[in-house]
């Protein structure tokens, strides 16, 4: 984009030597830009630019090199190291190599390189200009629309942030809680494994107590979200009428809570604070059902059964003890399509509230651990720490099983929390303008090969006509150069080549209104190059109106 | 490319990191090697029958008789002109023809009378014209002396290794036979192959299996065998193609010297195992006289070297206080064919390679461009990519005249098809190179995809031109595009027609600037014995076995008569191939094959080289960067500072190794790998002049020293420097992280230049030079002449019409000489019409002078002399130029005391023009 806005103010300053040039006809010797003309005066000996000697000027231009700097034969091919100064008129003037003077090629667009060579040159510069304002002009209004994207871009990369932020915070406050528990848990597995009978009892009993703990704790905690559930006005006190919002309490089932029957539920009194609250629970609590725990959707009808068979598939069982982000293979989340990832947000909401309540934290991020209509658990059962794959079904049976919920909530809380500050810890770009871009996925299919990107995770190729996807590297690094470090991305580690590097991807993003893989290509066999445009590199557009204006 | 069969192999297994040897035989794993080396020396069972003798003007026949199985054989002499002797030897009847190598040499060669000079029952002395040269024919046992007065040169069945596996019925061989031979009976030395033993049971005689397959051998055991003995020698070079050193080394206790073409799969260093040429020619060298054996034959063959001065001899000499002539013994033994021997007796080295070019031919004349740098990969991926490299190129300002294309471009390796999807419009792409005058090389192998849609191939099985197995079908091997057959280009149509598929209207998508690429010509069969095709496979009355070594030389004959052909006899072809024979020199360039990016590769590309220019094939070259694996940057400069002085330099890369454009590994890279180029360039004059040279002599243009100073005794194992022409001497760095390299000058009395610093050093020292990371070690030669274009273009076709500066280095006595040739650089009119500079610069009493060397040739050049640098000048007071019609003006000077180097400013006179400079 940089070399783009160059070439636009390169445009202006050419229409104005254009202008010059025609109306004055300046003498200098062939190959002298004017800024060096001078440098060249016929009535005085030529000092070479870099002042090593001085010559007869009879010796400028003369076919043979004096000057160590080639400044004495800016017209010829003699200096190895000199340069040729095409006019370029209605183009953009340029240097090009003396070596390219009279070499039987055009390369300048006035022809001027080739005076002597026999090789006859059109002059295509005015047609070259046309061309290029064409495309600056095209060039410039998709600058332009894509840089108003990247406003709101940024715009909502700002909230997003904010939000992820804010969650973060509450996550670490609530972490610390929830990492004793699970400390508390995992040393009730070590001692639960000790071989010995009798430690195996007592450690029994210690579990037992110490579930009645969680249970009770639970229970608290429960009742104390039921509370604040039931607390409408917030008033610190739950009353009569706050109360008979929940029509299921009826005692009598009558299908009506009365103002008396209510009142009796709060042990006669009209309202209770979180205290005496803690004395009426035990009444209500088998009836009472929760505002924020969902209605299980009839499509999600597996049974307990898959739940069983899944538990008891070792496969899918592993160690708690092993670093959490180890236990899932990359590979395997290879099984959302692009097409899926949008439901996929659509959903998260919904799948925040199930879990709410099974794990008492709106906080997952389903990137890392919920497999496409997977989720995964890490609960006690048996005595034994275990990791389950639930499909989206059986987590409202799970959500139930209320003794699980906490560990479960324990043993997920670490992935969010990893999810999320891994999410925020990425460089989305000066302005978060590249945010957008996480967790989504872009698809090219060429003659062979569809192709994805996965910006800020993976690159994979998959044959079109079946075969397996091969990695072309994870998210490596911005890599552009050091003034323009956001147009490159970089992509590593890929699956490794025989007898060469593991495969690698690079991504050059564009200026574009719409974020697409635009092409990819292998320029050495393990290392690909892909186009990538989107609105998110598009840079503020110079101010047009004033070049246009100019050209007239 | 040609990362051949097992590459594919392994690529599947995903292992191999270096040649699997188990894939190629040892001589142990030969059955007719394992015969012929289990014989003893010193029990020769032929004997000359004396009265047999016959004399006619060309030749001397006689019979010679095995004691033991009394096959009688034909002994043919003749004296060639040039002095050359040939030694054929054939059964006297054989139940059918042997196999005799065709196409090879040029012509008949001509011969001189030989006559008798004395006789009796002991044996025949024959005259080889003057200077005492005798040729003396001992009858019992047979033995052949060539002697010049009292020095014996060289002998022939000294030690008795004669062995004529005569052709024979196959005896009714029962299975119990079988069984019994196969089974049981040990290899032993009583079973001699020269028939000692007539024991018809033994394995190995009618069929052989190794590995998985089995050679039927329908015409049972028909190797021979001879040995020479040189006494004098202690240096032997050439019969390659070895990844090994410029000296061979004794072969005592190891594998002999294997000729075979193969495909080897990352071929190991230092050893002596077959690669993908064979020129069985052997060059000896003493200080006195250099000799050479040709020994004629295209089938399977092993090369045995021992000497008597090997560390243990020399041991036994000096404790013996013995003074035991020097002796090296040659011992050549091939698995089918006749004995057919060329002895090239020089003396000097220029003369062995004028009487080899005498026999098979000098090297073609390549296009000018063909000497400039090449770029090559496996693969340039479409079009757009090549339009990519050719604009890196202009983009850094890097010159380069070739982009290559390898297997990849081909619609599903259809050879003369692009891939309809990455090549759709080759003509344009053919176009744009143009427009950079720059040109491509495209691959063609020789193996043909089995498809009755793909026009070659139906062509090829309705014209039944196809290679057939033993059973008379065509053959079928696996190679690139699975399923392939093979042209028989043994066959004379069969080689027309494949030329005429260069034509531009059946090559589509073909332009004159498409040169054309003969890779795995050996030929590579990716499921076949070796790699290779079964032996038993038919060519028409002869077996593979026979001529297995010449296929690649007819690839590469018939895809340059091709080239030829396309333009009606007018524009040379440029061919690259990699099987080569004897001969191959004559139809473009070889390179060394699939390398690795090592610095024993990058070192052993010297010795490599070297061993072929010396017999005959000068224009080599090895894959720039090393074909497996990736080179770090500073193997990569130093390849390319090596290949720059190498005559074919091109660089090339594997599939699966990450790019490397020049341009690819930083600004300060790019700078040192640019030089390289640009100092490549600025030499094409002399190195166009060195194969003009080596086209008309014969003479190589990649030299070991000893070929220019042959009596320094110090030069004849060096083979980490080398010669260009006569006057550059160059030392490649090779080592990593060089600090220094000892080049050793040669020449008592004579004066090297540094190149880049006009430096002069004494001749006969070992000169340390301190090096950098941009230091190419190059000397010119006090003496010398050398002509340069300056002014680098993008492609050696840009600089046609460019000025000339010539480099006159003075010796001690102040003179120089040199020589420069010029034409239009791509049409044959040089030898049609006459059409080329050819002239003699010399520098003698301060005056240099441009003399024509081919009055009656013309051609003229609008190029100009712009500068002459005299080394090891002392500064005049007037430099006059003086024109052939006398018109005299003075020139301008400019002198550097402090290196004695004169620079005479613009002298201006065209180039083509009779002049003299005359310092005053």
């Amino acid at each position: 984009m940089q070399h783009n806005v160059n070439w636009l103010q390169a445009l202006l300053v050419l229409s104005l030597s254009v202008t010059l040039g025609w109306t004055v006809e300046v003498q200098r010797p062939r190959g002298v830009p004017l800024t060096k003309r001078q440098f060249y005066d016929e009535a005085k000996p030529f000092t070479c630019l870099d002042g090593s000697r001085t010559i007869p000027f009879d010796r400028v231009n003369d076919d043979y090199c004096d000057c160590k700097d080639g400044s004495d034969e800016p017209g010829t091919a003699a200096c190895p190291n000199g340069s040729f100064h095409c006019t370029n008129a209605g183009y953009r003037p340029t240097f090009i190599p003396s070596s390219r003077i009279n070499d039987g090629i055009c390369d300048c667009c006035d022809g001027t390189d080739e005076y002597n060579s026999g090789a006859s040159c059109q002059n295509t510069c005015k047609e070259l200009g046309r061309k290029e304002r064409e495309a600056l002009q095209k060039l410039a209004e998709i600058t332009k629309e894509g840089f108003l994207l990247k406003q709101q871009l940024i715009e909502e990369a700002k909230k997003g942030q904010q939000e992820k932020q804010s969650r973060l915070s509450e996550l670490q406050d609530s972490r610390k809680g929830h990492e004793d528990k699970v400390e508390a848990l995992r040393t009730v597995k070590e001692t639960a494994e000790q071989p010995e009978k009798e430690a195996k009892e007592r450690h029994l009993k210690a579990w037992e107590e110490h579930k009645a703990a969680l249970r009770l704790e639970k229970e608290k905690a429960k009742m104390a979200e039921v509370f604040l559930e039931l607390d409408d006005n917030a008033d610190g006190f739950v009353d009569v009428s706050e109360l008979q919002t929940h029509q299921e309490l009826d005692p009598d089932g009558d299908g009506t809570l009365t103002d008396t029957e209510a009142q009796g539920l709060l042990g006669g009194a009209h309202k209770v604070d979180s205290t005496e609250f803690m004395n009426m629970w035990s009444n209500m609590k088998e009836k009472y059902v929760s505002e924020v725990c969902p209605p299980t959707p009839s499509s999600y009808d597996s049974s307990h059964d898959e739940q069983k068979d899944s538990t008891s598939d070792k496969d899918q069982e592993r160690d708690l003890d092993k670093d959490p982000d180890s236990v899932y293979p990359e590979d395997d989340l290879d099984e959302d399509a692009a097409g899926e990832d949008d439901e996929d947000d659509d959903d998260d909401d919904d799948h925040q509230v199930s879990l709410l309540f099974c794990i008492a934290t709106p906080f997952i991020q389903p990137h890392h651990i919920f497999l496409s209509q997977q989720y995964i658990c890490v609960c006690v059962y048996q005595r034994q720490y275990k990791i389950f794959m639930y499909t989206l079904s059986t987590v409202s049976s799970v959500c139930e099983r209320e003794r699980w919920c906490l560990l479960c909530n324990a043993a997920l809380l670490p992935f969010s929390f990893r999810a999320l500050e891994k999410e925020i810890s990425f460089d989305f770009g000066p302005s978060s303008e590249f945010a957008y871009l996480y967790s989504q996925c872009y698809e090219l299919t060429t003659n062979e090969y569809i192709y994805r990107l996965c910006p800020f995770n993976r690159v994979s190729q998959k044959p079109k006509y079946g075969g397996s996807e091969t990695s072309l590297g994870s998210w490596g690094s911005w890599s552009g150069p050091e003034d323009n470090k956001y147009s490159v991305m970089k992509y590593e580690h890929g699956m490794g080549c025989w007898q060469g590097p593991n495969r690698s991807t690079t991504v050059k993003l564009t200026c574009g209104k719409e974020t697409a893989v635009v092409s990819t290509s292998e320029p050495s066999r393990c290392e690909y190059l892909m186009e990538f445009t989107t609105p998110a590199v598009c840079l503020e557009p110079p101010n047009i109106d004033t070049q246009v204006h100019d050209e007239f | 490319m040609g990362a051949l069969s097992l590459g594919w192999f392994a690529l599947c297994l995903g292992v191999a990191v270096a040649v699997d040897r188990g894939n190629f035989k040892t001589c142990e794993q030969s059955a007719f090697c394992k015969r012929q080396r289990a014989m003893k020396a010193g029990q020769s069972p032929y004997r000359a029958l004396l009265d047999t003798l016959e004399l006619s003007d060309s030749r001397v026949t006689l019979q010679l008789i095995n004691d033991n199985n009394k096959v009688h054989l034909l002994l043919e002499l003749y004296r060639l002109q040039g002095n050359m002797t040939r030694v054929k030897i054939n059964e006297l009847k054989p139940l059918k023809p042997r196999f005799e190598v065709p196409d090879v040499l040029i012509a008949d060669p001509p011969t001189e009378p030989l006559s008798v000079v004395s006789r009796d029952e002991n044996g025949v002395v024959l005259s080889l014209g003057d200077e005492a040269r005798r040729l003396i024919v001992s009858a019992q046992p047979f033995r052949l002396d060539i002697v010049e007065g009292p020095q014996v040169l060289l002998s022939l069945n000294s030690r008795g290794l004669l062995a004529f596996e005569h052709l024979r019925p196959r005896k009714d061989t029962s299975t119990f036979g079988k069984l019994f031979s196969l089974n049981s009976l040990p290899m032993s030395a009583h079973q001699a192959p020269d028939g000692g033993s007539e024991d018809d049971n033994q394995p190995g005689l009618w069929e052989e299996t190794f590995k998985s397959h089995t050679d039927s051998k329908p015409n049972g055991p028909t190797s021979i065998s001879l040995d020479f003995s040189l006494p004098g020698v202690e240096h032997v070079y050439g019969i390659p193609e070895h990844a090994d050193n410029l000296k061979l080394k004794s072969t005592d206790g190891g594998d002999p010297y294997r000729l075979y073409n193969l495909d080897v799969f990352q071929y190991e260093l230092y050893n002596p195992m077959a690669l993908y040429g064979a020129v069985p020619v052997l060059l000896s060298h003493n200080a006195q006289r250099t000799m050479g054996i040709f020994w004629f034959n295209a089938a399977e063959t092993w090369v045995d070297i021992s000497s008597n001065t090997t560390v243990f001899g020399k041991m036994l000499d000096y404790v013996q206080g013995a003074s035991e002539t020097p002796q090296t013994d040659i011992r050549w033994i091939s698995e089918s064919g006749i004995i057919d021997v060329f002895i090239m007796l020089g003396p000097k080295p220029a003369d062995v390679f004028t009487q080899y070019a005498s026999l098979t031919g000098t090297q073609s004349f390549p296009p000018l461009s063909a000497l400039a740098y090449h770029q090559c990969r496996w693969n340039y991926n479409d079009q757009e990519d090549v339009r990519a490299v050719n604009q890196g190129f202009d983009e850094h300002d890097i010159p380069c005249d070739f982009i290559w294309l390898d297997i990849e471009h081909t619609d599903g390796k259809r050879y003369f098809t692009w891939d309809p999807s990455k090549f759709p419009k080759p003509l344009e792409m053919l176009q744009d190179l143009t427009d950079k005058r720059r040109k491509m090389v495209a691959i063609v192998d020789p193996h043909i995809k089995v498809d009755s849609g793909y026009k070659i191939h139906s062509e090829l099985r309705s014209k039944n031109l196809y290679v057939k197995n033993k059973d008379g079908a065509d053959y079928e091997g696996w190679c690139w595009p699975g399923n392939a057959g093979y042209p028989d280009f043994i066959r004379p149509d069969t080689r027309a027609w494949w030329a005429s598929m260069f034509a531009y209207d059946q090559y589509e998508g073909s332009t004159e600037n498409l040169y054309t690429w003969n890779d795995m010509n050996e030929p590579s069969v990716f499921n076949g014995p070796e790699v290779t095709m079964h032996k038993d496979a038919v060519h028409g009355a002869w077996e593979h076995r026979d001529l297995h070594n010449l296929y690649g030389f007819y690839v590469q004959m018939a895809t340059a008569e091709g080239l030829i052909q396309r333009s009606e006899g007018k524009e040379r072809p440029f061919v690259l191939t990699r099987a080569f024979f004897a001969g191959s020199q004559r139809y473009g360039a070889v390179w060394t094959g699939d390398n690795a990016a090592e610095w024993d590769h990058l070192k052993i590309s010297i010795p490599m080289c070297l061993n072929l220019n010396l017999v005959g094939i000068s224009f080599c070259g090895a894959d720039v960067g090393g074909f497996f694996k990736s080179p770090s940057t500073e193997l990569l400069v130093r390849w390319y500072q090596a290949g720059a002085y190498q005559p074919f330099f091109r660089a090339h890369a594997h599939m699966d190794t990450p790019r490397r454009e020049p341009w690819l590994f930083g600004p300060e890279n790019t700078a040192l790998i640019r030089e390289a180029i640009l100092q490549r360039y600025a030499l094409l004059p002399y190195w166009y002049q060195l194969f003009y040279h080596a086209y008309l002599t014969g003479q190589p243009i990649m030299r070991p020293l000893w070929v220019e100073y042959p009596g320094d005794a110090s030069t004849f194992a060096m083979d980490d420097q080398y010669l260009l022409g006569r006057d550059l001497l160059v030392h490649p760095v090779t080592e990593e992280g060089a600090r220094g390299i000892t080049a050793y000058l040669p020449g008592q009395g004579e004066v090297w230049y540094d190149v880049h610093t006009f430096q002069k050093h004494n001749g006969a020292q070992n000169l340390y030079i301190p090096v950098t990371i941009s230091s190419i070690p190059v000397f010119q030669h006090g003496g010398s002449i050398i002509p340069k274009k300056l002014r680098i273009r993008r492609s050696s076709s840009c600089m046609e019409n460019d000025p000339y500066t010539f480099i006159v280095a003075l010796s001690p006595q102040r003179t120089a000489e040199g020589e420069l040739y010029i034409d239009d650089g791509h049409t044959f009119s040089y030898r049609t019409e006459k059409k080329f500079i050819h002239r003699r610069l010399t520098f003698a009493n301060n005056t240099l002078t441009s003399r024509n060397l081919a009055l009656d040739s013309q051609f003229s050049t609008p190029s100009w002399i712009e500068r002459v640098v005299i080394l090891g000048a002392q500064k005049p007071n007037k430099v006059t130029l003086r024109m052939a019609d006398g018109a005299e003006s003075s020139l301008d000077f400019e002198f550097d005391t402090a290196m004695s180097v004169l620079t005479l400013r613009k002298p201006g006179m065209n180039v083509g023009a009779d002049w003299s400079i005359l310092l005053q």
